[in-house]
């Protein structure tokens, strides 16, 4: 297992990261740094660690031992200034059903603390980005599937963070959608914005990120690119990787 | 399905905590409601054990339907009335020995009789011995004192009732009116623990604890959110039993300490649907499970005095919006002033109890919003 050395332009430090909950390990002893205005990936099958991991990043979680470090942050003693830097598209598409898409937005923008008169700008550049703009008048409980999940990312976004977390963002979506999804994510890592997503789908994390750390079982097994992981192991692409490293497949969901 | 906390609970809790309250209400237990009324007397003649006066209050406590508390002046008895100490307040002139022994000297001579009048005040906001109290003290006066069974004899001493022009205008509404205001209020407890529970299922909570918006932001947003809802309740329920004939007698402070009392009550619902949202795993959890907070509340705070049987009243005691019912009940009804000793004693109960439920309800939510 490699373990990297934090350089001084590290978004993420992760050290030793451990989670318990009762006699399970969904955390063990991970330890990765994610670099500025990088895709980073967390691949791995369900109940691996992954959202466990990003749970840890946001302090919705309080880890069992090891530290993280958000923008030079500690996540555990100033989790209000981490949570001013990150934006968070959690796995569920959380949004009120009898609020607009717009409001949606807007609400969150509130929480963040996005001046007003910037607010109103800000909403309507981000609905633009994720291609809501026909539909933000509609209420959410009113949207697609891959509709909703687009107005989450947009509620992530909208306050400008430096670093945004993606917790599984394509699942149930089309190929289309998809397709729109992963361009914007490229957009963000462009515009100079560090993301760290969280995958199940092979072919995501080999399109999207820059580099991948597959976790097992609470554990980083494997870091490194998509191109350098298919060379150290010899393989096709990143599932024969994770078959090499742990016998079986990540199943992939629908 | 038998696994499932929430059909377990409909299944087996609900209808034994829905028949205890109804039971306990309406008399199946605890027995029947209390037949024995309190009745100022203010004597403004000569003090004495044997004068016609004192006999006339030992006869009307000898029926067994009053019992008799002396006052030594029609203000301080008032204030009992307003405040709820005594159904009734009979005033004795100070001509009324005088009278009694001009019928019992002269009997069948009319002209040489000293008449009189004595005044009796009765509470608005109690239907029933409105009803009973004028007839019991009617009739001791023509038996016990005047010692005539004719059906209409003539007697020197008329009894008029300067409160009757309003009681005969009362209706049971108007006994159950002030207990609409906590009736109403009570629900939010399911609106409340519905609400949060319903976030929580949906990742929204979870969510919002992403973002820098502090626990105590977040939460203090909610309640001053629902107090506004309390109040516009509050609002909906003046404006209709208005409506339908019921008239507060309060003044302007009055009516304001009456919305005061109302919203301060509404923090303790919050509270418990705070609370209710804790325990629930899911917003149909909650909603079942607010029904151990709002039932006991609904039964034996709503409607309370001579309508619940003397169990339920002492078990309304331990309800919050007992208190809410008495007060409103005071200022409304018997326009008691907002700063009479009851008033601010059930907004003191009040209070303290929502504060207590509040800080409660906001630990459990703390702790319940974060995975």
């Amino acid at each position: 297992m490699q373990r990297e050395i934090a350089a001084a332009a590290d978004a993420v430090v992760i050290e030793n990261l451990t989670k318990v909950y009762a006699e399970v390990r969904a955390i063990d002893g991970l330890s990765v740094s994610i670099h500025e205005s990088e895709v980073f990936g967390l691949l791995g099958p369900n109940g691996a660690g992954k959202s466990t991991t990003i749970n840890c990043l946001t302090g919705l979680t309080k880890p069992t031992g090891g530290t993280v470090r958000v923008c030079g942050l500690d996540s555990a003693a100033e989790g209000s200034k981490v949570r001013e830097v990150l934006g968070v598209s959690p796995q569920e598409t959380a949004v009120y059903p009898y609020l607009t898409g717009r409001e949606n937005v807007m609400l969150f923008g509130a929480l963040y603390s996005v001046p007003r008169k910037e607010l109103d700008a800000r909403v309507d550049r981000v609905i633009e980005k994720v291609g809501l703009i026909d539909e933000a008048g509609r209420r959410a409980g009113k949207y697609s599937g891959g509709m909703k999940r687009r107005v989450s990312i947009a509620m992530a976004l909208v306050h400008d963070p430096r670093v945004v977390l993606l917790d599984e963002p394509t699942v149930g979506m089309d190929p289309q959608s998809r397709r729109a999804v992963w361009d914007f994510v490229a957009e963000l890592r462009d515009g100079g914005k560090t993301v760290v997503l969280t995958t199940h789908y092979m072919e995501e994390a080999e399109e999207l990120c820059d580099r991948v750390g597959i976790i097992d079982h609470g554990r980083l097994i494997a870091l490194g690119s998509p191109a350098e992981l298919r060379a150290r192991y010899g393989a096709r692409d990143l599932e024969d990787v994770f078959i090499q490293l742990t016998g079986r497949r990540i199943r992939e969901g629908s | 399905m038998f696994r499932e906390p929430a059909f377990l609970f409909m299944m087996i809790l609900f209808p034994v905590v829905l028949t205890i309250a109804f039971g306990t209400s309406f008399g199946a237990v605890g027995g029947p409601q209390p037949t024995t009324y309190n009745l100022a007397v203010v004597d403004l003649g000569a003090a004495g054990s044997t004068t016609p006066s004192h006999q006339f209050a030992q006869a009307i406590e000898a029926t067994g339907v009053m019992k008799v508390q002396y006052f030594s002046d029609n203000g301080t008895a008032q204030s009992a009335l307003s405040q709820g100490r005594v159904q009734g307040v009979l005033l004795l002139p100070a001509p009324f020995d005088a009278s009694v022994g001009s019928f019992r000297s002269f009997p069948g001579e009319p002209g040489m009789w000293v008449n009189t009048t004595v005044s009796l005040y009765l509470d608005r906001g109690s239907l029933l011995s409105a009803q009973v109290i004028p007839s019991v003290v009617g009739q001791t006066l023509q038996y016990s004192v005047f010692g005539v069974r004719a059906a209409s004899p003539a007697v020197p001493v008329a009894v008029t009732s300067p409160a009757l022009v309003r009681v005969q205008s009362s209706s049971m509404f108007a006994v159950f009116a002030p207990g609409l205001f906590a009736f109403a209020s009570i629900y939010m407890i399911m609106m409340v623990a519905q609400s949060y529970a319903g976030e929580r299922e949906s990742g929204l909570l979870s969510r919002i604890a992403t973002t820098p918006a502090t626990s105590a932001e977040v939460i203090l947003g909610s309640v001053v959110s629902y107090l506004a809802i309390g109040l516009v309740q509050a609002s909906l329920v003046f404006a209709c039993v208005y409506a339908l004939g019921y008239h507060p007698v309060a003044d302007l402070a009055g009516t304001a300490m009456g919305f005061l009392i109302v919203a301060v009550f509404a923090a303790c619902n919050i509270g418990f649907g705070l609370v209710t949202a804790a325990i629930a795993r899911t917003a149909g959890a909650a909603t079942g499970i607010s029904f151990l907070f709002l039932m006991p509340q609904l039964f034996l705070g709503t409607f309370v005095g001579t309508a619940l049987s003397s169990t339920a009243q002492t078990a309304g005691r331990f309800v919050p919006a007992y208190y809410v019912t008495d007060a409103l009940t005071s200022l409304f009804t018997r326009g008691a002033a907002a700063t009479s000793q009851a008033v601010l004693t059930d907004l003191a109960v009040v209070s303290a109890s929502s504060l207590v439920v509040l800080l409660l309800g906001v630990q459990a939510f703390r702790r319940f919003m974060r995975p």
